[in-house]
């Protein structure tokens, strides 16, 4: 009678298309997702046409001031991530999703695929509607950068990765801490009041901070320099290595997140 | 077909499960009975390789669960716990799980119909009583047709009439040729239920055996259980003290 029963079972075996389908759906049905979506969205373009408002001159960055909302907004897809990870544990959603698929390194793959090409999308809109909605409400007098000037495109486009980078940082720190106000204590911790800290106290290392590295390497036109204080300014990394560095950050998370996933009780 | 072999699973200075060896069979409800804290919600975790074992293996339909080709089309399970979301629909969680494995979504709607769960599907899960979230769980365990089934208290919670449908349920699944292993404290439902029995007690084996070799020699089935395990009870109530004089 087994064999009638194992007759059922098809050919092949589930694998990422499968697991990234079930994270797809679990991550649309929750609507807190959509709203800090949302809200992620208009977050950033508000912010960044409010400093755009107080430009007063096109002399500085104004591409660079049209994406100031980023900086509060990435927190936002970053705690998005550490709460699509943790939430599974405050359910209890994590034994089911892991009886479904037991290989766990796989599941937290395609989770990161999942949740990184939803806030690589939203990243970009909100990346790119802060641009044109900055250049559309500029003061009169100052002229508004287009996408064909020298590192326009760049910056923008490269500030809009910024927010998948930071949201699959939260999603392995998720991974590791389990718990959410801890993931989110650490995300905040790390990724903001770290940068204050240690942009004080070492500036070699200050190029390497998250935030850092989105302000002064991402959505920058021009290499940033700090006015007359040259000495007491830190290298900033360029945009294509400040992307590197934040890349690894999430790749060193999530490989941490997966094995330790692997190691312990669900 | 479920094998256990000298399953053992240490929580610190706690040993919950000790050296388990049984296997449950196709074609029969398996009960699987033991005092509160016996190791048996560890044991179905184990078998699911939710959770680690110390030492032994257990393997389902021949292999271990990790290395099962999908999962749920293979082992059905309904745990102790709540497994799911409280934000997210029923309908949705079912979909989820269902395209984990590749299971046709029609058999979602199949799934919530069976469990009477239809007119709640769209409601979010979070507001479901202990009830609708047991169908629920149920439902997720019948999800993929699966010839393996470990039910961990599916009767909790459930009124009168759920308690019956259960029975039925796992009963018929079980005459189809299923391998059904359920665990359950109600000893006169698992004189209803189950043919064959595993008890453990402080995570050991204590009998391996069939509910009417257990039942013969005592006045009841809820006797030869007390018999069984009254040197393995950790945690028991005591006699209220009389205070009105
Ligand atoms: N995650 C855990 N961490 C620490 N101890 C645990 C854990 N899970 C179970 N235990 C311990 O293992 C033992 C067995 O627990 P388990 O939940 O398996 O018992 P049970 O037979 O299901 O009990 P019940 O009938 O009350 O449901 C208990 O002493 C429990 O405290
Ligand atoms: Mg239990």
């Amino acid at each position: 009678m087994t064999t009638t029963t194992e007759a059922r079972v098809p050919n092949g075996h589930y694998g990422l298309a499968q697991a990234a389908r079930m994270e797809w759906i679990k991550l649309r049905s929750l609507r807190s997702t959509w709203w800090t979506l949302l809200v992620t969205v208009a977050g950033t373009v508000g912010i960044g046409v409010a400093v755009g408002l107080n430009t007063r001159s096109a002399a500085g960055d104004v591409t660079n001031n049209a994406l100031a909302g980023v900086v509060p907004g990435l927190l936002l897809t970053g705690v998005l991530g550490v709460l699509t990870m943790t939430s599974e544990y405050t359910s209890g959603t994590i034994r089911a999703t892991v009886a479904a698929v037991p290989r766990r390194p796989l599941l937290l793959a395609a989770k990161a695929a999942v949740f990184g090409a939803v806030t690589l999308i939203v990243g970009e809109v909100a990346s790119f509607i802060a641009f044109f909605a900055v250049g559309a409400t500029l003061r009169d007098g100052v002229a508004a950068p287009t996408l064909g000037q020298p590192g326009v495109l760049r910056a923008v486009a490269v500030t809009g990765a910024g927010f998948c980078l930071i949201g699959l940082l939260g999603l392995g720190l998720g991974a590791i801490i389990r718990h959410s106000a801890a993931a989110v204590g650490v995300l905040v911790a790390g990724v903001y009041v770290a940068a204050q800290f240690i942009g004080f106290i070492a500036h070699g290392v200050a190029s390497y901070m998250p935030i850092l590295i989105v302000e002064n390497s991402l959505s920058t036109t021009k290499p940033v320099t700090c006015g007359t204080d040259g000495a007491a300014c830190p290298d900033f990394l360029s945009a294509w290595a400040g992307l590197g560095v934040l890349s690894l950050y999430a790749v060193i998370a999530l490989t941490v997140g997966g094995w330790l996933l692997a190691q312990r009780d669900a | 077909m479920i094998e256990a072999r000298h399953l053992t699973r240490r929580y610190g200075s706690t040993v919950a499960v000790d050296a388990l060896s049984f296997d449950v069979r196709p074609g029969s409800v398996t009960g699987f009975l033991g005092p509160n804290g016996s190791g048996k919600s560890t044991t179905m975790r184990l078998i699911l390789g939710l959770d680690r074992c110390d030492a032994g293996q257990v393997r389902v339909g021949g292999r271990r669960y990790r290395d099962l080709r999908w999962p749920l089309r293979e082992v059905g399970a309904l745990l102790e716990a709540r497994a799911f979301h409280p934000g997210r629909s029923a309908r949705s969680h079912l979909a989820a799980l269902a395209a984990s494995n590749a299971i046709p979504r029609a058999r979602v709607d199949e799934v919530l119909d069976l469990v009477g769960l239809t007119s709640a599907a769209g409601r979010r899960a979070g507001k479901f009583s202990l009830g609708m979230g047991q169908r629920l769980g149920v439902a997720a365990a019948l999800l993929g047709d699966p010839a393996v089934l470990l039910l961990d208290e599916p009767v909790n919670g459930l009124d009168p009439e759920g308690v019956r449908w259960i029975r039925d349920l796992l009963k018929s699944l079980a005459a189809q040729g299923r391998t059904v292993f359920v665990s359950s404290h109600l000893i006169s439902e698992m004189a209803l239920t189950a043919e064959r029995l595993v008890v453990i007690g402080r995570g050991r084996l204590l009998a391996d055996t069939t509910v009417a070799e257990l039942s013969a020699g005592s006045p009841s089935l809820e006797d030869a259980f007390f018999r069984l395990t009254s040197e393995a009870v950790e945690y028991q109530g005591n006699q209220a003290k009389e205070t009105a004089s």
